[in-house]
């Protein structure tokens, strides 16, 4: 009995029964009360963690959803609320407007001025850092991918006149391009290309014109023109009331920049243009 | 008290785990990309190696009292696995903020390598419990300063310009030799004359 194989089988027996009956008890004594409906939306969410909803990432929007501090529809990601509504037992309206992100800038490499030569990170809020930004306008996309690096649905490219394109089928409107742009060009509006002021610059015409092609230059053609009143001219800058507009594109044609950019509705363009 | 400061001091600065003694290289590379999660596993290691100290103590008291030293290293790393085990337990009974911070973390400690280093050292060394327990303890202080350490200066790196052919990993593991160099220079110290009272 004396032997060292046999103590030593023995006491490390003894060990790992203590250390598991040690665990069964513990895991009883401290057992944590999950809600089972919580982990199941949590699986029903995009599990993108993209912080969109305000909680911090998907377990948590779960976890307020089912302790009701949230509503259902929370999650700016989730196209179809049906299967979480299930879950909690509720019924939701179905979502009859989808957003998507759009670029509020058209000032690609092909369209607009530099002021230097930047050659540091590769990064718009580095790059913005740098003398507010090389480009000639101050308020345009300066074009190195921050956005695109920080959508987690990898909706946005860019193209190869240095835009960020979002791709409307991949894109969830969770916001976080809207939060990254250090210019804030980005904005959740509904889908289908709405007639858009596609510009965010507040500097007067002339300076505009010097290192713009295709921003708003706040003539106010536009303004004059359009037959519902719809748009107004803040700080340089034309603004479209979506409430108001009824899409009849005459501020697209009229435009002579061709900053306002949309599709036009043919039923509406009709009923415009009778009146 | 002398014995036990020049333990403490040694083990931060002279024989630091991490730069010098080369152990727990994977966490310290894996999370010391934000200094807040480096903090994070920091105090995870730390409890774990001053507990894992205490337990290990006892338990090689035992294998003493039997005769099988042999058996060390297999019979610590089960106990530091169920030790890690039952502290996520209980952290998650006692404070889901700290297991929501430490969460991901505290498994991993489980396969450091650091944590058995220490209990080994410590038996190599013939401490006592308490000189045991701090060395545990600073020992994983030591750690702490380390990530927290690069992890600051992996922070800056991101923001550098650094040649395609070394970014990343191989960047990382250039600085942390030229952080280890530097720390040679804690070599030296008379100890024992420095904490003499």
């Amino acid at each position: 009995m004396n032997s060292p194989i046999i103590i030593s089988i023995f006491v490390l027996s003894g060990i790992g029964i203590l250390s598991g009956v040690i665990l069964v008890i513990a895991s009883k004594i401290f057992m944590v009360q999950t809600e089972p409906r919580a982990e199941e939306i949590e699986g029903l969410l995009p599990g993108a963690n993209c912080g969109g909803c305000g909680y911090p990432g998907c377990k948590g929007l779960a976890e307020a959803i089912v302790a009701g501090n949230a509503p259902v529809t929370a999650c700016p990601a989730t196209k179809d609320y049906s299967a979480i509504a299930q879950v909690m037992g509720v019924t939701v309206e179905p979502v009859t407007v989808r957003k998507v992100a759009k670029l509020r800038c058209l000032g690609g490499k092909e369209e607009t001025t530099n002021r230097f030569v930047y050659q540091g990170v590769l990064d718009c809020d580095a790059a913005q850092a740098m003398a507010g930004g090389f480009k000639g306008c101050t308020y345009g996309c300066l074009g190195l991918g921050s956005c695109a690096k920080a959508c987690p649905f990898g909706a946005i490219t860019m193209t190869v006149n240095g835009l960020p394109q979002v791709d409307e089928g991949l894109c969830t409107a969770c916001g976080v391009c809207v939060n990254t742009c250090p210019r804030s060009l980005f904005a959740l509006l509904p889908e289908g290309d709405p007639v858009t002021v596609l510009c965010q610059s507040q500097a007067k015409g002339p300076e505009v014109r010097k290192v713009c092609k295709v921003g708003c230059i706040g003539c106010g053609i536009c303004v004059k023109n359009c037959p519902v009143s719809a748009i107004t001219l803040n700080d340089n800058l034309a603004v479209i009331d979506p409430q108001l507009c009824t899409a009849c594109g005459v501020c697209i044609e009229k435009c002579p920049m061709k900053t306002i950019r949309g599709t036009v509705s043919p039923a509406r363009t009709i009923e415009a243009t009778g009146a | 008290m002398t014995k036990l400061l020049v333990i403490a001091f040694g083990s931060i600065f002279i024989s630091n785990f991490v730069l010098t003694r080369f152990l727990g290289i994977c966490p310290f590379l894996g999370v010391s990309k934000k200094v807040e999660t480096a903090v994070g596993m920091g105090f995870a290691v730390t409890f774990v190696m001053g507990l894992a100290s205490a337990i290990t103590y006892g338990l090689q008291k035992l294998l003493e009292h039997f005769h099988i030293e042999i058996l060390q290293t297999l019979t610590f790393i089960l106990v530091i696995a169920v030790l890690v085990q039952f502290v996520e337990m209980v952290i998650k009974k006692i404070s889901p903020v700290l297991y929501q911070a430490l969460g991901i973390y505290l498994p991993l400690i489980t396969t450091n390598c650091a944590v058995l280093g220490v209990a080994l050292i410590n038996v190599k060394e013939g401490y006592n419990f308490l000189q045991a327990v701090v060395n545990g303890v600073s020992a994983a202080l030591g750690f702490t300063m380390a990530i927290v350490l690069f992890a600051g200066i992996r922070e800056r790196m991101a923001a550098a310009p650094v040649p395609k052919a070394f970014q990343g990993f191989p960047i990382a593991l250039v600085t942390a030799g030229l952080v280890s160099i530097a720390f040679l220079g804690f070599n030296g110290f008379k100890l024992e004359a420095l904490f003499a009272f």
